[in-house]
């Protein structure tokens, strides 16, 4: 059953994206250009996402299990250390070059366009080398 | 500053459909969507693999899904030369393999946790990438 909840949770989360626009790169470097024509759309975004996650999260993170699977999976690390902030930062400065983070990357290959397609190869292959390091 | 391209009403609905799969996935599944995590245990990890390439074919489904009920056209524009976008690619997933999360998994799974951790790497990252626009910007 948990198999069927990914494929849905990862169609739920791709429509997401398309109809907020965040897998247009133009949108999201929008949002980042506060100093000159800013589009706030972004930050709708997000709040539309924390008011349905955060009271959900608080909700269900005390019941014995998740409805199919035996536990819950909640990260523990609380450390913030320099691999926090030093990727953070590669992160931020990718993004703010290209507009595009993992999620609308990897949504975006459905329209098979040429760019996002160089991307995503490229963020896996970022993937990796970090693997390596961490 | 001028507001431009402003649309707040698809912006907070698709918003509150990715909180709903966020949502979802934790109920149902027990784990915090993080598409950078997700995506790169697929690449490094035999852990949760069936799901996490599950997760990342429904990412793909899901524009052609709208499309296809909607009937509407998806557009997108990427300007960005080939060796930035390898740049920009290898930055992205280096960066957030490097600090485990990405929008998603420190931006949203972790701020609905109130996870210090995650507000600090969401506003490092928010920061470098306003920095990042107005610089390229003036090049």
């Amino acid at each position: 059953m948990n198999k069927i909840v990914s494929l849905l949770c990862g169609i739920i989360f791709g429509i997401g994206l398309v109809i907020s626009e965040m897998i247009n790169p133009e949108k999201v470097l929008g949002f980042l250009n506060i100093f000159r024509d800013w589009d706030p759309s972004l930050a709708f975004v997000m709040i539309g996402a924390l008011i349905v996650s955060t009271p959900i999260f608080h909700f269900f993170k005390n019941k014995n299990k998740p409805v199919f699977s035996s536990n819950f999976s909640i990260p523990t690390n609380k450390e913030i250390d320099k691999k926090l902030i030093i990727g953070a930062v590669f992160f931020g400065s990718g993004w703010g070059l290209i507009g595009l983070c993992p999620g609308p990357a990897i949504t975006s290959i459905a329209l098979l366009n040429m760019s996002s397609a160089i991307f995503v190869i490229s963020m896996f292959i970022g993937f990796y080398l970090g693997s390596k390091v961490n | 500053m001028n507001i431009v391209n402003f649309t707040p009403v698809s912006a907070l609905t698709g918003g509150l459909l990715i909180g709903l799969s966020v949502a979802l996935f934790f109920i149902l599944n027990g784990r915090m969507i993080g598409i950078s995590g997700i995506a790169s245990n697929f690449l490094v990890s035999k852990n949760n693999r069936v799901d996490n390439f599950l997760f990342l074919v429904g990412l793909i489904l899901g524009p052609l899904i709208y499309s296809y009920t909607t009937g509407k056209e998806i557009n997108i524009s990427i300007s960005s030369s080939l060796i930035l976008l390898i740049i920009g690619g290898v930055l992205v997933g280096f960066g957030t393999k490097l600090s485990n999360g990405c929008t998603s998994g420190h931006g949203i799974s972790g701020i609905s946790r109130f996870s210090l951790r995650s507000i600090i790497a969401t506003i490092t990252f928010m920061i470098v990438g306003i920095l990042t626009v107005l610089i390229t910007g003036i090049l």
